[in-house]
């Protein structure tokens, strides 16, 4: 019997939370190792587990793989345009924490507008024009899992970003109450909170030179 | 029978090079219409289902218009045999050209760096090509001992990593001194018909970007 994945990686969000996101989505059961402390970081590069050195870094299928995508890209098979435009947004999402508290506010309007301006439209017109549950193929996908982790993550800012959107909100609902992904939105699920204060410190001080 | 696929993007390198790189290294003729103005782009983002996201690169192919750099040479790589056998070999491959995609998108932006951190930033990206990518790439190289990255055979990994290496070189010739299989990956490569084609003068390829197509480039995408 194949082990489970076993995901290196600070307690938070980050660069691997799209990866739990679509492994939850695919009913895959994972194991996660945190990374607490710089030691461990070094541990895992003398050890050499890391390709480039760095993390997100997932054991999978007696593979040590690493750079996001590549995971993404191995767990779901198709990555595509859908889900390389929204992973430019969530991009936007994942560093917003270590900017500067005063360039902070000023980002959130920037998602925002590219959000409302450019992404959104886009999926609002395919779930309209086509009238189907799920972006692609009448099945669910990684578009429709990143979409919604990009969304939800968004709403967290700025609750009523959807309020133009009547499709992404119906989207929204009927992703959600997939049963894999129904259990990864429930408490007690590997899903991680926003990113506070204790997160950002914690990779500052494992990952700064 | 299909027509030549159509790239879309200003007549420099940016984020069209990799993927005609990829085309020639493939065999694969190609045309291309290059923006010049803001209004070119405009035409373009105007002209229904053309441009999923408002920006290029854009390339027409086999019925599609698709955007999205990496979603356009994942295609390509996968029609014409370039992305390894099996999953598992696209997942090594997939490893490999992430790795050369961050550090070729902190050589693609160094044009645009503020002045005062040009300095810094090229010292940043000599500093990360010589402890950590040649040398991750080197050691995948010693611990197979065959000629290409991936399973014994050309892939796309190939083909990006030397695209890198031929601008790294253009930056520092001396950052690849000691790296032997790396060099001698580059020469292979090189060597092959259609990419000794490619490597010609009076190709498709474009030179490093000169202060005239930067200022084009700066007017067109604002």
């Amino acid at each position: 019997m194949e082990a489970r994945p076993k995901l290196h990686y600070p307690n938070g969000r980050g660069r691997m939370e799209s990866v739990r996101w679509a492994l939850a989505a695919a009913g895959v059961e994972f194991d996660e190792e945190f990374l607490e402390t710089r030691e461990q970081l070094h541990k895992l590069q003398k050890g050499k587990h890391l390709l480039f050195q760095q993390v997100p870094m997932v054991e999978i299928d007696g593979m040590k793989l690493v750079q996001t995508r590549s995971i993404l890209h191995y767990i779901a098979e198709n990555i595509d345009m859908y889900v390389e435009g929204t992973l430019d947004l969530l991009e936007m999402i994942i560093t917003h924490p270590f900017l500067k508290p005063e360039d902070q506010q000023k980002e959130v309007v920037s998602m925002t507008q590219k959000a409302v301006i450019r992404y959104f439209p886009v999926f609002e017109k395919i779930l309209r024009d086509h009238g189907q549950k799920f972006l692609v193929g009448n099945q669910l996908s990684l578009a429709d899992v990143i979409l919604l982790q990009t969304i939800l993550a968004l709403e967290e800012k700025v609750p009523n970003i959807l309020a133009a959107f009547p499709h992404l909100q119906e989207f929204t609902v009927k992703i959600s109450n997939v049963p894999t992904i129904k259990k990864f939105l429930e408490p007690g699920s590997k899903k991680k909170p926003p990113p506070d204060d204790v997160y950002v410190r914690t990779v500052y001080t494992i990952f700064a030179p | 029978m299909a027509g030549k696929p159509m790239l879309h993007y200003f007549n420099g390198r940016g984020r069209m090079e990799s993927t005609r790189w990829l085309l020639a290294a493939a065999g694969v003729e190609f045309e291309e219409k290059f923006l010049e103005s803001p209004e070119d782009l405009k035409k373009l983002v105007n002209e229904e289902g053309s441009l999923m996201f408002q920006q290029v690169p854009m390339v027409e192919i086999d019925g599609m218009k698709l955007v999205q750099t990496r979603a356009i040479l994942n295609y390509i790589a996968t029609k014409y045999n370039l992305y390894g056998k099996d999953i598992k070999e696209r997942a090594l491959i997939d490893m490999y050209i992430e790795g050369v995609a961050d550090l070729g998108e902190m050589i693609l932006l160094l044009p645009v760096a503020p002045p005062g951190e040009k300095d810094a930033k090229l010292a940043l990206i000599k500093e990360k090509t010589t402890n950590r990518y040649f040398p991750a790439f080197e050691k995948v190289l010693k611990s197979h001992g065959q000629d290409y990255l991936v399973g014994n055979k050309l892939s796309r990994a190939d083909i990006h990593l030397v695209e890198l290496i031929y601008y790294v070189e253009e930056l520092d010739p001396s950052l690849i001194a000691n790296f032997p299989l790396l060099k001698a990956l580059k020469a292979r490569v090189s060597s092959l018909s259609t990419v000794k084609k490619f490597l010609q003068p009076g190709s498709q390829r474009k030179p490093p970007l000169d202060q005239k197509t930067l200022e084009q480039a700066k007017k067109i995408f604002k």
